[in-house]
């Protein structure tokens, strides 16, 4: 597939992606190769993961990371309690001590984790590994086994190899520095906010039957807002809920009633600083220059 | 596309071209490996190689690894294949590593290349990706190039320095970041039983525990980092900070490490650098302004917006160190300082004047930021730096 032609599928599934992401997950596609994003949050990496899925139209897959994360999480684990019940009526039975423990240990009683589920599925499944920084250094190390021979050795059972290679996504927010290694494994992609005309564009998708004056008005409101001095910039999302909320108020015009428009604003400031330092007549102007 | 680049007749086709391009890559510290262009030949092997904007989309996400490379990368790419540019190293292969010396003719080499090329017209070849970033590869090297005037870290600091700061820095680090515990935690290596967890794994198992679980002390070891003022007031001290820093870095690789003026330049990843004539190399393009003026409450306030989300957490220990001589307005360094205070670290400043006889702190900016600070100390020279250790201990 051509990456053009894998941007209108994107765009069909209204991912509106730049022409650079674009050929960064072409690449990854084609050579198999797992790709990692990084970004502000709310850019739409995770979003990314859900549109590609669907325009595959295979299964996502999801691992979000966090401090701690195992194995046991991550790739597999026995099910303890069945396997129990199934020795207590299997010694009933007057089964042997081999047969017992070769049926407990295969595959009936093994509950997949997102890692093993993605190399057992009969169609490349998408793999998202979601905030891959917040997760351990010892995972990281972990995951570029599993990346790179795509396989799983699991003691009782022996190495599952993977039937389909998955297609994995890697997002990170940047929490700490990933390791050189991981680096090397991955393409990269780092995901600006988008552009005016982009920005509209997604917005449309989302929101077909907004009004284009509207649209241009709360792109060029939003993009304002984030060159001012924020603890959270909005991203993509709150844009979204934002539109949503102004939609839902009936409102047609930014500048025409400032009290909607500060109400309406609580779907972009997430913090009481910011909330304090954007005042009615900061939106306002903002508003002002957007109109 | 009448700019791109001509090869030498000599050169042996397109692949020895390829790694040529990566060689100019890794020179620029971009880590590649072999493998790399391997793939890279496998790309090109399936995209229309005559469009040489399709090139290089394409080679992007497998030649960058961070943000900066990436910001980097056109620049890079343009200077090697387009803007008329000259091929600067040989383009037969070659899988030598640069010695310093020829690391430092490289630069300068780049620097001249580059002025020449921005005196044409502009090869920027698709505005939709125009990056705004004051800090291109290209400008980067040319600024160096321009501005002879600019200190020279590398006669700044010497290996020997680096050295004995070596063993300062070994200090204070053990002190800052050998935290230990008193609470116990669940671990493999634990002697003492974790009953709650043994309980409540052995639910699993009809009550029976098969698996004990014990627990330990963990280790809570602090993050160090460290912002480094090279204004012109500091120029007498910046010497000994920039080698206790480096120092640090080498000690430590977690170390994080920032050097600012009038503007905020990330330097981790110069320091961590083992060559320390490179590392220094890197330094003095990064400090471009270096031995100016200064804003403190600027670079600070930029600190807390941008890096601090990042890397600052509780379990950091940031340490700044300048003379609080501040050209700025003093509400930026209260409300960045209370920024980085509500992300629970500890902040020590670390200023040289202190080590004076009769000095108050009664600079605007050092006075409003006492109310912060964990730890305010005289650091003049490295064995007042080593003198500290017993102090950090008790923070």
């Amino acid at each position: 597939m051509e990456w053009k032609e894998l941007q209108a599928a994107l765009a069909e599934q209204s991912y509106i992606a730049s022409e650079e992401l674009v050929v960064a997950i072409q690449l990854a596609l084609s050579l198999e190769r797992p790709l990692l994003l990084e970004g502000s949050a709310g850019v739409g990496k995770t979003e990314l993961a859900r549109a590609l899925s669907q325009a595959q139209s295979t299964k996502l897959i999801r691992l979000q990371c966090y401090e701690g994360l195992d194995s046991a999480q991550s790739i597999y684990e026995w099910n303890y309690q069945r396997q129990l019940i199934s020795i207590r009526a299997a010694a009933d039975d007057g089964v042997s001590r081999e047969q017992i423990e070769k049926h407990v240990f295969s595959k009936d009683f093994l509950l997949e984790r997102p890692l093993l589920m993605s190399i057992t599925q009969d169609k490349s499944p998408v793999l998202l590994i979601d905030e891959i920084d917040r997760a351990d250094e010892e995972f990281e190390a972990f995951l570029l086994e599993i990346l790179s021979d795509y396989q799983v050795s699991i003691p009782e059972l022996g190495t599952i190899n993977s039937v389909t290679k998955p297609i994995v996504i890697l997002t990170s927010n940047g929490t700490r520095d990933l390791s050189d290694a991981l680096r090397r494994r991955c393409l990269y992609s780092y995901v600006e906010y988008p552009d005016r005309t982009t920005e509209i564009e997604i917005l449309k998708a989302r929101q077909p039957n907004i009004d284009f004056l509207l649209a241009c008005q709360i792109i060029d409101f939003v993009q304002k807002l984030r060159k001012e001095d924020l603890e959270k910039t909005p991203g993509i999302a709150e844009m979204l809920d934002f539109s949503a909320a102004l939609i839902g108020l009936g409102v047609n015009d930014l500048s025409h009633d400032p009290e909607i428009l500060q109400s309406a604003m609580t779907t972009l400031l997430k913090t009481k600083t910011d909330q304090w330092n954007i005042t009615t007549e900061v939106a306002q102007r903002l508003a002002g220059q957007a109109a | 596309m009448s700019r791109i680049s001509k090869f030498a007749a000599r050169d042996t086709g397109p692949s020895a071209r390829i790694v040529g391009f990566f060689s100019h890559l890794r020179f620029n510290n971009l880590k590649l490996g072999v493998s790399e262009v391997e793939t890279a030949l496998t790309i090109l092997d399936q995209i229309n190689m005559s469009d040489p904007f399709e090139v290089r989309r394409s080679l992007k996400p497998l030649c960058v690894g961070n943000l900066d490379e990436s910001r980097r990368f056109e620049d890079l790419f343009d200077s090697y294949w387009m803007d008329s540019g000259r091929v600067k190293q040989k383009v037969i292969p070659n899988g030598n590593v640069p010695n310093e010396k020829e690391m430092v003719s490289e630069v300068g080499d780049k620097a001249i290349d580059n002025s020449d090329s921005s005196s044409g017209a502009p090869s920027e070849p698709d505005e939709g990706t125009a990056i705004l970033n004051d800090q291109r590869e290209g400008e980067l090297v040319a600024v160096e190039e321009a501005s002879k005037m600019q200190k020279d870290l590398r006669e700044f600091v010497t290996n020997q320095e680096i050295d004995d700061a070596m063993e300062v820095a070994i200090r204070i680090g053990k002190a800052l970041r050998d935290k230990r515990s008193r609470r116990l935690v669940s671990s493999k290596k634990g002697q003492v039983l974790d009953f709650r967890k043994t309980i409540r794994r052995s639910l699993s198992t009809g009550g029976d525990p098969f698996k004990l679980i014990n627990k330990s002390k963990p280790d809570r070891p602090k993050r160090i980092v460290a912002l480094c003022d090279v204004s012109g007031s500091m120029n007498v001290y910046s010497k000994i900070f920039l080698a206790f820093l480096s120092a640090l870095m080498r000690n430590d690789q977690n170390t994080d490490a920032y050097l600012f003026h009038t503007e905020l330049v990330r330097v981790t990843d110069a320091l961590k650098d083992e060559n320390t004539g490179r590392s220094m190399e890197k330094l003095s393009l990064l400090a471009n302004g270096f031995g100016g003026g200064s804003r403190i409450g600027y670079s600070i306030k930029k600190f807390s917006r941008t890096y601090a989300r990042r890397f600052v957490n509780s379990r950091s220990v940031i340490i700044i160190l300048s003379d609080g001589y501040d050209s700025n307005n003093v509400n930026d360094l209260v409300e960045a300082l209370a920024n980085l205070k509500k992300r629970g670290c500890k902040i020590i400043w670390l200023n040289p004047l202190k080590g004076w006889k009769d000095y108050a702190p009664v600079t605007a900016s050092m006075a409003a930021s006492l109310p912060y600070l964990d730890l305010f100390s005289a650091a003049n020279t490295l064995n007042d730096l080593a003198a500290l250790d017993e102090e950090l201990e008790k923070l």
